[in-house]
Order: structure tokens, then C-alpha cells, then sequence
């Protein structure tokens, strides 16, 4: 199967927008990928070990939290994975609130 | 909750960036797309429009060449919030990679607030190396448009900095100048 690299994490995939692995689960093409280029570990796993909160998991189109068995779901060779990070953003409203509200 | 200005200080609020003295950073955009997405924020005007930057990067400077709107998800908020779906990203990034472009940034409108990334903005970045740019549209009409670079190596030590952006007239003379 292919996975599908974002931008930010082509430089520690050896500059590669996509990497082909054989796996049977989606948590085991996570780990063919990452023992195969090392360095993307840090930047898609907390230091306990979790997937980073930001990081989205598409297998083909569907996200990998919603699917049943998650992690688990079986792949095959013609899938794609994609990583993709989150994309959001705001106005602090309460910092400008809370600017005008310092009394000491 | 009475919080004093140094304590906002210490958790890094309100500071801006500083113009990174090492390098030039730089993001270069042909008229049409930078038009077009100034004119999106006028558009969604009072709520936050939200797209993707495709092109090449090059060291420092990074090239738009093509812009892609997206939807903005936050209908509980838009006026003061922006999320894109995941899954329009999913299909962006395939677009991209079959154009030969990559994913260099991305946009958003602040309706009436300044053109200057937000705590929330900073917090909520995760695509480093990217450009993140903001206009500020100020009663339906967009004024000024900046660009951040999301530096740094890691979620730790993510940082904005501020970049230049330079409009070109023609696709044609971007191009040549990204194959240069
Ligand atoms: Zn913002």
C-alpha cells in the first residue's frame, strides 16, 4: 500500500511525497513506515507512544477513528494512507478581553 | 479570573515575531491568487474564510502557484474561528502531488482584528515549514495580508516568523524564476 506524506514530514521520509509498504494493518503500516525512516517517529508519536492528537489518518477516504476496528483495520495492497495534520485557527477574543480587564 | 498582563506575557501571549535576521524568507504569489484570496475573506465577510497555497518550495521562499478555497467547518464559530476538513485536505493533497505541486500554506481571513496570528492560531499550526497567511478584512473589505512562517523543529518549539510577500504579475515570471 501507498502512504501519503505531508509536507512538513517529507524531509524525514528521505523527501519522498508518498512511501509504498506492505502491511496488513493500518497500525502495522504505521510501524513499517517508521522503522523504515526512524526520524518521523518524534513528529507523529508523544513520547508515550500515542499518534500526536493533530495527526488525521485517512485510509482511502474514510477516517481511521471512525472505522470500526481503527488501527486494526486490515489493508491491502492497492489502498492509500494519508497523514494529514489538522488545519485551524482563531481570533483570541478573551485575550482582548482579558487585556482590558487587568486591575491590580 | 483576573490574570495580569506579565502572567500573559510568561505563556507567550501577545508577543509577535521577530523578522528572522539569518535568512530572507519569502513567499512569492502571482497577482491572480493573491486577488483571490483576499477577495474570498470579502466574500465570507463576517466569518473567516479558510484555503490551501499549492506550489514549490525553495529554501526560503516559497511559490504559490495555485490557491484552492476551502470550506470552513466551523459553523458554531466562523466569525472568529476556521477548521478545513481533514478530508478536503486528503483530496488537495492528492490533486496536488498528481499537478507535480506540493502543499506549501495556507490561508485565512480575521474579520475586523488585525492581520497578526493568535495564540489560538499558533497552538492550532502543525504544518511546519508551511506558510501560514492572514488578511485582515475590516467591514467587507480586505486590507492587509501577511504571511508567518511555522518554523522551528517540532510541536515543542514550533514558532511563527514573519515573512515578506511578493506579488508577481504573471504566472510565466514566477515560474522561470522557481526553476532558476
Ligand atoms: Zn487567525
Amino acid at each position: 500500500m501507498k502512504i501519503f506524506i505531508p509536507t512538513p514530514l517529507r524531509q524525514y521520509a528521505g523527501k519522498q511525497d508518498a512511501v509504498e509498504v506492505h502491511a496488513s494493518t493500518v497500525s502495522d503500516a504505521l510501524t513499517k513506515l517508521t522503522s523504515t525512516h526512524p526520524d518521523l517517529k518524534r513528529h507523529l508519536y508523544t513520547d508515550d507512544g500515542k499518534l500526536r492528537a493533530f495527526v488525521n489518518l485517512y485510509l482511502n477516504d474514510e477516517d481511521v477513528r471512525y472505522l470500526s476496528e481503527k488501527e486494526n483495520t486490515r489493508v491491502k495492497d492497492g489502498d492509500h494512507l494519508s497523514i494529514i495534520p489538522s488545519i485551524a485557527g482563531g481570533i483570541d477574543l478573551l485575550l482582548f478581553d482579558g487585556a482590558c480587564n487587568v486591575r491590580n | 479570573m483576573t490574570v495580569s498582563r506579565r502572567a500573559w506575557h510568561k505563556m507567550g501571549v501577545a508577543l509577535q515575531p521577530q523578522q528572522s535576521l539569518l535568512s530572507k524568507l519569502m513567499l512569492r504569489i502571482v497577482q491572480f491568487e493573491y486577488d483571490a484570496i483576499r477577495q474570498h475573506g470579502e466574500e465570507t465577510y463576517p466569518h473567516e474564510c479558510c484555503g490551501v497555497l499549492l506550489g514549490r518550495t525553495d529554501d526560503h521562499i516559497r511559490t504559490v502557484i495555485r490557491t484552492v478555497r476551502c470550506g470552513n467547518t466551523r459553523s458554531d464559530s466562523p466569525h472568529n474561528r476556521y477548521h478545513i476538513a481533514p478530508q478536503e485536505l486528503v483530496h488537495i493533497q492528492r490533486q496536488a502531488r498528481e499537478a507535480g505541486l506540493e502543499i506549501v500554506g495556507f490561508y485565512h481571513s480575521h474579520p475586523d482584528h488585525p492581520a497578526r496570528w493568535s495564540q489560538t492560531d499558533l497552538v492550532e499550526a502543525h504544518w511546519i515549514g508551511c506558510s501560514y497567511v492572514i488578511t485582515s478584512v475590516e467591514r467587507g473589505q480586505a486590507k492587509i495580508t501577511n504571511s508567518f512562517l511555522l518554523a522551528g523543529e517540532l510541536e515543542e518549539d514550533k514558532r511563527f516568523e514573519n515573512e515578506a510577500v511578493s506579488v508577481a504579475a504573471e504566472v510565466a515570471t514566477i515560474a522561470n524564476e522557481s526553476t532558476r
